[in-house]
Order: C-alpha cells, then structure tokens, then sequence
C-alpha cells in the first residue's frame, strides 16, 4: 500500500444524511469544513422517510413546543434526557423555516403556510377536558417524501454555499491522542487508497446500525460505522437496549409501510383471521404504540396464529374492511372510504405493495411482520453534542455525534414517529455551529506520523488472511441470532444466547478473510468491515439487554415484565472490556426541577405510559 | 377478511434463473466481457437479491452500489435486459424468461463491473445551479406559497439522482457534454417554484449549445424514470420557457401576502 493522502480541514464530517449535511452548512459557513461519507450523500437513509417532521408551529392547530416536550419525555417512557427534549422541541420551530427558507418544499396550507397533519403520540391538553390529551396536527410534511426533501435540501445548499465533500471515502479509523480526536482514516473506495484527514474537530453522522437484524427498515449502509469505532477506542456506547420495531414491514423484506395505513383505519389480521389487537389492546387496538403493535404481532406467530404457521400476519387497508370496522377512534371521520381515498392517502405505501408484494391493497391484504427499525442509544453526547467518555459526562475534545448514531437522549426508551427528522435537523446544526466555535479557539495538534497504522494493518489483515469461511454465513448467524434472541421480545436465556454466539462469531471472524483482493471498488472489503462493526454493536447492545432486566419503552423482558423506576429510572453506558468482554455503569436521567408552592417538583413527574 | 387470500410473500417456487452478466476488473481485464451465473431465485426476490447472492455465493469479487434496497436511494441503476432500472425495483416474477442481462448503465465510464463513475453526471446536476435562489431578506417565518403553486413543481421533486433517465437517453450517448435529462429535471423544480428568483440564469445555462436543445424528445428517459416523472414533459416545459420567455407559475403570493 502506497503512503496516505494527507488533508488538512478545520472539522470533518462522517456522514452525509440530515445530521452531517445540517452540520457541514453552519460549520461551512465559518471554518474549513468537509464531509466524509462511504455513499454519494444523496444515497443516505435520511431519504426513506416520508411521515413528517414534527414542530409546533401551530399552522392549523393552536400547539406549544411545551406539549411537543412532554410528549417527547412520555412517549420515550421518561427516559429521556428532559433538557435535551425541550431543546429538541423549542429549536424545531425555527430549524423548519430555516429548512423552509433554503426552499424546501412543504405542502402548503390554503393560506400558503406550512401544512401539518396528525401523528401517533402528539398531542395537546383537551379543549374540553384539560385533564385529558386529544391529537395534535404537529407533523410538517412535503408529500410522503419529507426525509427526500430534507435530504435534497441541505445537499442542494451544500453544492450552493461550496462545502467540500469526499464521496465514496469509508472512514476506517479515528486518530486519537491523548483521549482527543484529531482526525480520521478513511479509504478511498474508487482506488483503495488510504487517506489521513487531519482535523480540529470530527463529527460522527454515520446513521443506524439496523443491518445487524435478520429483517429491517434499514439500508445495507446502516452498519453503525461511527459508533463502532468510537466504541473499539474505548468510548461508551448509551442505551442500546432501546431499539424500535416498527409493525408494519413488509414480509421478508422488512420495508415499511407507514404508521398511516393504520391512522387511516387499516387493521392487522391473524392467520385465523381474527382482528387480535382487540386482545391487546382493547381502546386504541391497530392505533397504540409501535412497541405494543409488535409485541402483539410476535405473540400472535408464537401461538401459531401467524398466516400459514408462518411468522406473519395482514395488514388489509381494503376500504371494505375498513368500512366494517368503523369504530376506530383516529379513523376518517365518519364518511366511508373508497380506492379513491386510499390512493391519494396512502400512495407510497400502495406502491411498495404492488411492487414489492404484486398485492394490490386495495384489493388484497398485506403480509406484513415487526422490522427493526431505529436505535434510541448510540453514542453518548451532551447537549452541543460533543461526545462523552463516561457516565460523569466528561468530554472527548474534537469528537461529536449527531442524529441516530447519536444518543443526546432525546428519544428514551422509544422514540415518536417524526422526531428522528427534527432530531437530525436540530442537533445537526448545534453539531455545525458548536464545532466551528470550537475550530475558531483552538489550534491543529500534531497527529503521529504513523497515524494510519492501524487502518493499514486492518485492510492487509483482510486481504492477507485466508478465507475459513464466507463471511456471509457469520452475517447471517448474528442477523439470526439478534432477531430472534435480542428482538422484540428478550429474555435471559436468550440474551445469553445471543451473548455466546456473538462471542464465537467475533472469533470466526477474526479469523476469516476475504475473495477478493483487489483495490479498485472492493466492495467486499468494504462489506466484510462493515460486519466486524456490526459485530461490535450486536455485542454492546446484549450485553445493554442482559443488564436492564425491566420492560420500559422498547426493551421488553419476558422475565421483568414491569418498569421499575426504583432501580432502572437511568441510562446505560456500555464500554468494552477485554475483546470479548463489557462493563456497564449507570447515568441518571436528566429531570428538570421546577418551583411549585415553595417546593422543588420534576417539571416532567414520572407516570404510567398509557395511551 | 378472506381465507383464500393467497399470502404472496408466502410463495415458494423457486426457480433457476440464467444471469448473463458484464463483468469488468480494471485489473485484469483489458475490456468487459459477459460471464454467465446460475441462481436460485424466489419470484419475490429483487433482481437486486439475485445479484447480491452471486456476489455472497459465487463471486465476491463482483462489483455493485447498493444501499436502500427499496427505490428511494437511486444507488442500484443498472440496464436490465437492456434497459435502465433500479435493480431493487424489478421483481423476479416480473422477468420475461429465465435469462436476465445485466450491464452497466451506459454513456459513463464503467469503474469496476456494474460500477460507472457518476462524477460527470453530478457535474451536469451542479451545473444547474440546483438550489434555491432568492436574495429577499428571510422573513421571520415561512415564506408564503399556494398549494397551487407548490403543486406546479411537484413532479420534478422526485427525482433522486439515480442516473436511469440520463444514462437512457440516445443524444447522451453521443455527446457526453449535453447536461441530460437529470440535469433539465433538477432546474425545472427550481425554475417553476415561485419562491426562485434564478429563472432566467439558469434557462441561458439551458440555452447552451449542449444544452436543452440537445433534446430530440425521444421519451427514453420518461420510460426510464424508476420514480415516475414525466422527464419529457418537464423538458418539454423547460424548452417552452425558453422560446416565450414566459415562466408559467400560478401568480398568487400577492394575495397571500
């Protein structure tokens, strides 16, 4: 392998979806800035999402940022950190028309304003009933396509405003001296040439990790990269623990189909063709939570109940039948649907049906099974999103992390449909702003000569080695594993299943190699590294499972059925102990104190999460 | 809900489909060749998962984009028998015959195997100028905008840069310099928002000789579009524009305002 390329900008950033690319353009505008990303930034899975965006900008109902907090805390299951919550809800405002003015396009309001519609767990104090919670229309939207736009948007304004990118560059490494980070490693995937980008600050953007489960909502990219490699350097890795199962994937391929099939009265059928979340949840039935509809879903499959004996169920969306089941309580207003109005609601999801299942909705229903879909934890960061090393909250100079890699701990235990965007938007810009204020009082640090030494040895490694075994089949035993030990539901044998298999795979993989060696567009390299950091997430997630034997948000353990706030009301900062091995410590939540009647009262008092 | 329903994620025929694939390794091959695979395949299988099993069961050393695996990234654009689509859109059961082709989109230098360089093609997009223009001071809130004149540029809004429509297009082929069908659908969702002021600088960026007039209205790229945009008409619009040197957008911010 030839000498690195060298480069010199005051802040990196890895990644290029909503988070990194919101960063690139306010740290852009002050310092030397550039974006370092394995996919062309137009290719990030910030694209996907297409519900909304949610901020209480009160376009068509009266709403607060206050009711957007509290729902935020709630719908978290109180594990949230509460200052970061109403950061989250108070920044949205003004992050959405400064979306809006770099010429997203919403859809409009008849009076040209931005348009909004409801979405599960946002809500506001009754009109009648102050004491109750009614929906709130909260979540802005640009056709079902707003994570597209967003990502349109700020890539658009990146190409305006100049800021550098290096597309198709995979970060190996970070370079870290003296517990500070300087810079990153990263190859040049059209070439296989190494690159040192040396750097004041680094912000970790990379995404989710969902790719370690058998069925997800997730791209292939999605291999938890930033965490991965922060975590291999000793960094912690928060509440992992809590990972969302959307209900609705599509069968085998796990795409989604919108929370909105079922706000707009779809309903979930068992193999026996039984309506069963009138079991589980009699009031809201299809409409309660995601964690809820996918607990209810497996149990269905686990008795038997699943189509054909087979781990799925329907989702039938038919306007007959949701003409017979009228009674739901977010459901179209009294007048009786037809195609027409299913087509011009539901149009994405339709398409996904008939493309990816040949099943016309409209005339058929949809297999459909949980999909791993979202991780609330990820790497720890405090406010300004700078990166911390353990519990006590102490920083990492030059290294922060933004949106779903992230954990600022706006999302708890389970995070609200349309927060994800506004969290990548919010704490995006805070990363950009922060980073260029840090690159503005400090000076470059000098890197050690050999700072690529470790990234060189990890490729000549994985050409060098023989194959054992395709590392495909060690992919596909952790994606098994995971989903069915450290899925929706876990338990403590599971858990110490999943633990001892991701311990055997780690040492196959260590000892297998690769097919092919060559450098241009090694595409299996690329790969086969990004299972080994799958590997390292799987491993800090189970052993974050085993620790928290409590049901909260969307951890649930078969054997701690119940919360229990006396023991579990905190986070979980794992790190790595050994190669094979992890250690856990606790951080308190962060609650907010307010004065009430001479007394210090939680702003946010803990409750029962019911809905 | 009817028991007959036929789960069709359920299917289990199996078949074995012929995969004729161009295969090209910089460094070994002098130029590309065909190499013929034989998979397994569910006919709910993308073509994306078929190719995707010959690189984990055969041939590691086989070289493909890929991130989303369900339509929106525009990673995956390959020609499959012989024309342009996202490989995670197409079904197996959709595939007339057992045999499938499947080559590089054409019109931009092949890298690696199903891999072309796509800078010329982002060069052609940021040649454009695809971003909001207006030097009006922001006001504190959203700028106003009518539904309909939100629904005037709704269509190009879809595009996801996949390079089907471009790489289609037979005047592209020949002359590498014509910005292509990507490029005119990126200005025309930015030429008919009525919130743009940089109209006219990008219409003479599309006056060039390698322009828009490069066009020969072959609807190639309309066919290609795996979003469905209707590519021509949006070009169509464009050069309308052009020759009355009216932008028709729906005028009424005023009475908004």
């Amino acid at each position: 392998m030839s000498t690195p390329t060298y480069h010199r900008f005051e802040n990196i950033i890895v990644g290029s979806g909503g988070a990194g690319l919101m960063a690139a353009l306010h740290s852009g505008k002050e310092v030397g800035t550039a974006v370092v990303s394995k996919l062309y930034p137009t290719r990030s899975h910030t694209g996907a999402a297409n519900g909304g965006i949610a901020a209480a900008l009160s376009n068509l109902e009266e709403d607060s940022w206050e009711n957007h907090a509290y729902d935020t805390i709630k719908g978290g299951d109180f594990v949230v950190d509460q200052t970061a919550a109403e950061i989250l809800c108070r920044e949205a405002v003004d992050c959405i028309y400064d979306l809006e003015h770099m010429g997203l396009p919403f859809d409009r309001t008849a009076d040209g304003r931005i348009s909004q519609r409801r979405f599960g767990g946002h809500s506001r104090p009754s009109k009648a009933d102050p004491a109750k919670r009614e929906p709130v229309m909260r979540a802005c939207h640009a056709a079902d396509r707003t994570g597209h736009m967003i990502l349109q948007t700020l890539y658009q304004q990146c190409i305006k405003s100049g800021v550098q990118f290096f597309d198709e560059y995979h970060m190996l490494d970070l370079i870290m001296v003296d517990g500070e980070c300087r810079g990153i490693i990263a190859i040049e995937i059209a070439t296989g040439r190494l690159h040192v980008f040396h750097a004041k600050s680094v912000l970790l953007a990379t995404g989710g990790f969902g790719r370690m489960f058998k069925v997800t909502s997730n791209a292939y990219a999605l291999t938890g990269d930033g965490p991965a490699i922060a975590y291999k350097h000793g960094i912690p890795m928060e509440d992992l623990e809590f990972y969302q199962f959307h209900p609705t994937g599509i069968y085998r391929l796990g795409i989604l189909l919108t929370e909105g099939c079922r706000g707009d009265g779809g309903i979930m059928f068992n193999g026996k063709g039984e309506r069963f979340m009138e079991t589980y949840a009699p009031n809201m039935k299809e409409l309660a939570s995601r964690d809820v509809c996918s607990r209810s879903i497996y149990q269905e499959v686990r008795a038997g109940r699943g189509v054909n004996g087979k781990d799925f169920v329907y989702l039938d969306i038919r306007p007959s039948t949701i003409n017979k089941y009228r009674s739901s309580p977010r459901h179209s207003e009294g007048h009786e649907v037809d195609d027409h109005y299913i087509e011009s609601r539901l149009s994405e999801s339709l398409e996904l049906s008939r493309t990816y299942l040949g099943i016309d909705p409209l005339k058929e229903a949809m297999p459909i099974q949980p999909t791993a879909h979202y991780g609330m934890g990820g790497t720890p960061t405090d406010i300004y999103t700078r990166v911390v090393r353990n519990a006590a909250g102490d920083v990492v100079p030059g290294l922060y992390a933004a949106g779903e890699s992230a954990c600022v701990s706006v999302h708890g235990g389970n995070r609200l449909g349309t927060n994800s965007l506004l969290d990548l938007v919010v704490f995006g810009r805070r990363a950009g702003q922060e980073m260029a204020k840090y690159a503005k009082s400090t000076q470059f640090k000098e890197i050690p000569k050999d700072a690529d030494a470790a990234a060189r040895k990890q490729i000549s490694d994985a050409l060098a080695k023989p194959r054992t075994e395709p590392w495909v089949r060690i992919r596909d035993e952790m994606q098994r594993v995971m989903m069915d030990d450290c899925g929706v539901y876990r338990t403590a044998e599971g858990l110490a299943n999943a633990r001892k298999t991701i311990a055997s795979l780690k040492e196959r993989f260590a000892a297998t190699g690769i097919q092919d060696k060559g450098t241009i567009f090694n595409t299996g390299l690329l790969e086969y590294l990004e299972l080994g950091n799958l590997l390292e997430m799987a491993q800090a997630m189970v052993a974050c499972c085993e620790n928290r034997k409590e049901s909260r948000g969307a951890h649930s353990r078969e054997d701690f059925p119940d919360r229990n706030d006396e023991q579990y009301f905190n986070h979980s900062f794992v790190s790595k102990n050994g190669e094979n091995d992890t250690k856990i410590e606790q951080k308190p939540v962060d609650v907010i104190m307010i004065e009430k009647d001479g007394q210090k009262v939680p702003k946010y008092p803990l409750e029962v999460r019911k809905y | 809900m009817s028991a007959t329903n036929k789960p069709a994620g359920d299917n289990d025929a199996f078949r074995t489909l012929t995969l004729q694939i161009k295969r090209y390794d910089p460094e070994k091959d002098r130029e590309p060749h065909w190499k013929e695979y034989k998979v397994t395949a569910h006919p709910m299988d993308r073509v994306l998962d078929v190719v995707m099993k010959v690189k984990w069961e055969q041939d590691d050393t086989l070289g493909l984009r890929k991130s989303c695996a369900h339509g929106i990234c525009g990673s995956d654009a390959m020609r499959i028998n012989g024309q342009n689509n996202l490989a995670c859109k197409m079904l197996v059961q959709n595939l007339r015959g057992d045999k499938v082709t499947v080559e590089p989109i054409l019109g931009l230098p092949v890298i690696k195997d199903l891999i072309v360089d796509m800078k010329p093609f982002f060069d052609h997009y940021k040649a454009v100028m695809p971003f909001l223009i207006n030097d009006d001071p922001a006001p504190t809130t959203e700028r106003l905008q009518t539904p309909e004149q939100r629904a005037r540029f709704d269509d190009t809004t879809k595009c996801i840069l996949c390079a089907c429509c471009t790489t289609a297009c037979p005047p592209f082929w020949g002359n590498r310099q014509y910005v292509g069908p990507a490029a005119i659908v990126n200005a025309h969702r930015f030429i008919f928002d009525s919130r743009d002021q940089g109209a006219a600088q990008r219409l003479e960026i599309l006056n060039d000789a390698d322009g828009i007039w490069r066009c020969r209205t072959v609807f190639n790229c309309s066919q290609a579009c795996p979003r469905g945009i209707k590519v021509t008409q949006a070009i169509s619009e464009v050069k309308r524009a052009l020759i009355t040197g009216v932008v028709d957008v729906p005028q009424e911010a005023e009475a908004l305002a």
